[in-house]
């Protein structure tokens, strides 16, 4: 199908406008069936036995009391799962899966909590009472858990460049003004409330898989490149997320683990995976090393930026954070290095977490801005902007949309950041608690990947549109909707939104903020094509008033077909479609997508300002974020309720990675010790600040008709690093070691009370 | 979770008869009392405890709070959380212990959690919940994977070489520095034990947490009335703002006359193995003018004898600030 050039599209009664998830009575009724709910006649459970060690080989599993405990099937291990695959090679967004090995494979363990069995029986008390049951012996062997990463053994041997420009070293050494620090960040884990499951269905060799995915097109392939059988005999089903988070993206060993029971067992498998092995085994943001150098001269203009940073990645998988995916054209400057390095550590395979590599990035870079603006006596605002870029200078390519000055501007004002006292500790509130102000710039990629979207129109007065991507929570259903209402002046409520399945035309991922970019030139142009045949049939139908007239005179406002700018005479689509007998005209839109294409006129990204204001009462240690100021320059809302939403929960995220999360490995055992939601300190309500959320509005035309761009994960960007600067303004502490903690401020200075 | 019976109970003498048949009132009883269950059943869930038997003593006529002799106040073993702490009585009386339960925990937990039930709510040690890992608590003689892991939040106050637990209740503290008593139905009858007499120190043996034993129920408590003229106050530093346990706590009761301090009770929370009351503080207030030397003093004085471990030393310095605070606050509304 031909590639429609984008026509920019300014007016709209319905893109642009805040607008209530079409799907929210059916999550606030309970009526929303997510993958666990499925449930079918002679549907059995899965219960996973997992390693107690982090490094080694089974010696023996006995599981022959188990297999006679009430109600249980099957125990399978190593031995007896039957055939499973690893994958090819990925290419584009197809067979892409993070933990490659399947579940099961041999006798190796490599990680704490991987699969070693999984039982099966009538009931999930049944199958977790014979998994407890399930006696597992190993052989073990040293592990390495550390957190400590830089200068530490990489896989590669040595750093890999991952962007350079200019002679950072010789501008390093010569500068007047320089920073040097190493900004660390621990594994962090997804907490979807919505826990991964997979429903697995099989019959006649086929399976229906109802699964926590974020991308059912992918997971289609994986699953049946790993379950050995041809990718039409599998169909995987993600009606509803409760969120991931990037967690659910790709298939996890679990998956294979429901399929192969149920194939094995001829019978539906149902396997939801417990809190604690969510810790383990469907990744986590990897633990991370960063040191950044700065340099600049007495006037603030950077010299030269290195950005040297190493993850931790699994035994077998190679995760790489990519950390520095925004230092080459975040600032300007002449001399550019960022280094990446993976080391390996026995645990899970890492994943992407919301804002994948820009997220940690950015928390170091804009730590460092903070740390060079303070040796510089500059404002850390006014050093942002005097080293703004005018175009990328890491590709030669100009920005497509770029409006960075003007969020962090706008943000100030917002803010009130011309009343900022520079010297720490100086500031107060009413009730005398010191505050700190602390700022920061973000970026998140913004890109468009290959989409197909079908759009009938009905008789019964109603469109349909159908694609296979999948609604994370975010709102895709709502803003698909929006975007067909637009192109057909179908009121919402008439339009049925149809996501969620791979056997529908292969839709995005959601995941990379892109989803809703990616589906509206093929959604725009599904509606367009529908059009065409309604008013072709309109043309074509005896009794239809409009029979005999060419298409070109004829157009389809509101729902209805009339002669071109004539308000009267028109007819309901519906009414044409009864009076031809024909059921539904339908259309299908294809786009190719932008994402890795060397050929591209433009630099792709989305940019904000983060502002945090933290009190501080140092005779308690007590630190609390109070107020957020943030301003995203990301396109076009296509619908700004949903987007103030993104941006709000990620603020909150942001103040647990700055304040509170961490997953912490018992080295000795080199398991998760906080593997639960009371332990693992996610933020509360009364941990969120007040948040003031602005979009800039610059639709950007070169990325779709629509302009929009996504607004998933920038909100999380920059927001640990405002909030570390503002805690270095209200304590003098820098924490270069999320989470900030009580310990590492009890030593603020002044703050003794005696 | 291991399958088990469930009973109901209508009358104290049942109950009690019904969890005398288990060898221990204590870690691994076959036979577990029942009220909120926000405790026992993630324990059971956990494998952590494994009762044959559960006794639902709800239906047991134990939910009033009421005056009790000489200006007191008696709570009854089942009154909910949430019903003490939105009490007139208490609020006004004994704020401390209102303040104590409110900074415990959510809402929905504290509507169901029972006054006896949080007396006995065990630690948040992340071994003790752990099948995987050796604890001594839940499994005598299998050692404290505390020491030398992750013992961040575990106790300075109190500890043993068998055992660092932390005492995770907020309410219990506020008990401590009220100086209640605990009111127990069992075997043998009717008897009270002072609360500063009812929690144990691990020692040799951590599984042992409370004098309890099999067939005890604890029916009510007792608050004795504060002198005249009293403040109380409950202070709870954590690392997030709700939900949370406390990293260090303090209770404090004081009553100041001629610009002196005639009256002090003070107990720390998320320091020991138990409510943890410090005699050496009220010690170094008595008749003291309340100054913030002198609140330091003391603060100093509490935790004179603090075993650190490996994650928790700042824990030192955070309960000095954190029992000087509630002491400047406490006599500040004075």
């Amino acid at each position: 199908m031909e590639q429609q050039t984008p026509q920019p599209i300014t007016e709209s009664k319905i893109v642009g406008v805040p607008t209530p998830r079409i799907d929210g009575p059916l999550k606030t009724t309970g009526t929303a069936m997510y993958s666990s709910d499925h449930h079918f006649p002679g549907l059995v459970y899965a219960w996973p036995v997992t390693a107690t060690i982090a490094s080694g080989t089974i010696s023996g599993i006995d599981s022959s009391s188990a297999e006679k405990m009430p109600g249980v099937l099957a125990i399978y291990t190593h031995k007896n799962i039957g055939p499973l695959y690893r994958t090819p090679p990925s290419a584009g967004f197809s067979m892409i899966l993070d933990e490659r090995r399947p579940p099961l494979e041999d006798e190796i363990v490599r990680y704490y909590g991987q699969y070693v069995a999984v039982a099966i029986a009538h009931t999930v008390e049944q199958a977790r009472a014979a998994a407890e049951a399930v006696k597992v012996t190993y052989n073990k062997t040293p592990h390495d858990t550390s957190d400590k990463l830089l200068d530490t053994p990489t896989i590669a041997g040595k750093l890999k460049e991952v962007t350079k420009r200019g002679d950072t070293a010789a501008a390093l050494a010569g500068a007047a003004y320089k920073h040097d620090a190493v900004y660390s960040t621990p594994t962090e884990t997804h907490n979807p409330i919505e826990l991964h499951a997979s429903v697995a269905v099989y019959k006649d060799g086929k399976f229906t898989l109802y699964e926590t995915s974020q991308a059912v097109v992918n997971h289609r392939d994986v699953m049946a490149a790993m379950l050995g059988v041809p990718p039409e005999n599998v169909q995987v089903i993600t009606r509803f997320l409760g969120s991931g988070f990037g967690g659910k993206l790709w298939p996890w060993p679990h998956a294979l683990l429901a399929a192969a029971s149920a194939r094995n067992l001829n019978r539906p498998v149902k396997l939801v995976v417990g809190r604690s092995m969510m810790f383990q085994s469907v990744g986590h943001r990897p633990a991370i090393d960063q040191r950044v150098q700065l340099a600049a001269d007495k006037s603030g203009k950077l010299l030269a930026i290195q950005h040297d940073y190493v993850n931790h990645t699994s035994m077998l998988d190679d995760y790489d954070e990519g950390c520095a995916e925004s230092t080459g054209f975040m600032y300007s400057c002449p001399n550019v290095l960022a280094t990446s390095g993976l080391v390996r550590r026995n645990v899970g395979t890492p994943t992407s977490m919301r804002g994948p590599g820009a997220v940690p990035g950015l928390y170091a870079l804009e730590s460092a801005m903070d740390e060079l603006a303070t040796k510089l006596n500059i404002d850390p605002v006014q050093l942002r902007l005097l080293n703004e870029p005018e175009k990328d200078e890491s590709t030669g390519q100009p920005f497509s949309s770029r409006h960075l000055k003007e969020c962090l501007t706008v943000g100030a004002e917002k803010f009130g950041w011309a009343k900022r006292n520079p010297a720490v500790g100086s500031m107060k509130d009413a009730e005398g608690r010191t505050l700190g102000w602390g700022v920061a710039a973000c970026t998140w990629i913004a890109t468009r990947t290959d989409a197909e979207v079908n759009v009938e129109l009905r008789q019964d007065g109603a469109a349909r549109v159908a694609c296979g991507t999948q609604d994370i929570g975010t709102g895709t259903y709502t803003a698909v909707a929006q975007m067909v209402a637009h192109e057909t002046g179908l009121p919402l409520q008439r339009i049925d939104v149809v996501i969620g399945d791979s056997g529908l035309p292969p839709g995005p991922i959601s995941g990379g903020s892109w989803a809703t970019a990616s589906v509206v030139p093929a959604a725009l142009q599904a509606a367009q094509q529908a059009r065409k045949q309604l008013l072709s049939l309109s043309t074509k139908t005896d009794g239809c008033p409009f029979k005999d007239k060419s298409v070109d005179e004829l157009e389809f406002v509101d729902g209805v077909v009339r002669i071109k700018g004539q308000s009267s005479g028109g007819v309901p689509f519906a009414e044409i479609l009864k009076t031809a007998n024909v059921r539904s005209v339908s259309g299908t839109g294809k786009s190719t997508g932008l994402f890795g294409d060397p050929n591209q006129k433009f630099s792709f990204h989305s940019f904000g300002a983060q502002f945090a204001e933290v009190t501080w009462q140092p005779e308690i240690a007590r630190l609390h974020v109070s107020r957020v100021v943030t301003v995203i320059d990301a396109g076009r809302m296509i619908n700004p309720r949903a987007a103030r939403n993104q941006i709000e929960g990620a603020v909150v995220m942001g103040v647990g990675m700055a304040m509170l999360e961490a997953t912490e490995y018992d080295h000795r055992s080199g398991g998760p010790i906080n593997a639960s939601l009371a332990d693992y300190i996610v933020a509360v309500n009364a941990d969120c600040p007040n948040i003031d959320v602005t979009f800039l509005d610059y639709p950007d035309f070169n990325l779709n008709p629509l302009g929009a761009r996504g607004v998933g994960e920038i909100g999380l960007a920059g927001i640990a690093a405002a909030i570390t600067n503002a805690v270095h303004h209200a304590t003098g502490i820098r924490v270069r070691n999320l989470p900030v903690r009580i310990e590492d401020l009890l030593v603020a200075p002044g703050n003794k009370t005696s | 979770m291991h399958p088990f019976d469930l009973i109901s109970v209508d009358s104290i003498q049942d109950a009690v008869k019904a969890q005398s048949s288990s060898p221990t009132a204590q870690q691994g009883a076959s036979v577990r009392y029942i009220a909120g269950g926000t405790n026992l059943i993630d324990y059971m869930k956990l494998n952590v405890e494994t009762p044959a038997k559960l006794v639902d003593i709800n239906g047991l006529n134990l939910t009033a709070i009421e005056p009790a002799a000489n200006g007191g106040l008696k709570i009854g073993a089942l009154a909910r959380n949430t019903d003490v702490a939105y009490h007139d009585t208490v609020k006004t009386q004994f704020p401390v212990l209102s303040l104590a339960i409110l900074s415990g925990a959510s809402t929905q937990l504290r509507n169901m959690a029972t006054t006896a039930g949080n007396l006995l709510q065990k630690t948040r040690c992340v071994y003790y919940r752990d099948t995987a890992y050796g604890c001594n608590k839940r499994q005598p003689g299998t050692g404290c994977s505390a020491i030398g892991g992750h013992n961040r939040i575990m106790a300075i106050l109190g500890t043993s070489d068998k055992c660092i637990a932390s005492n995770p209740s907020d309410q219990n503290v506020a008990l401590a520095a009220l100086d209640a008593t605990i009111h127990v139905t069992g075997a043998k009858g009717e008897h009270t034990i002072p609360i500063a007499q009812f929690y144990l120190l691990p020692g040799n043996t951590p599984e042992r947490e409370t004098v309890l034993e099999p067939g005890d129920l604890v029916t009510h408590i007792t608050i004795p009335a504060l002198p005249s003229g009293a403040k109380s106050y409950y202070l709870k530093l954590r690392d997030r703002t709700s939900y949370e346990f406390a990293l260090a706590s303090a209770a404090v009761v004081i009553k100041q006359s001629g610009g002196r301090i005639d009256f002090v009770r003070v107990a720390m929370g998320g320091v020991g193995t138990v409510p943890w009351r410090s005699h050496e503080a009220e010690k170094a207030l008595q008749g003291k003018v309340a100054t913030p030397a002198n609140f330091r003093t003391a603060a100093e004085a509490a935790l004179h004898g603090a075993r650190p471990q490996s994650q928790n030393g700042f824990k030192v310095e955070l309960a000095k600030r954190c029992l000087t605070h509630a002491l400047a606050e406490v006599t500040r509304q004075a």
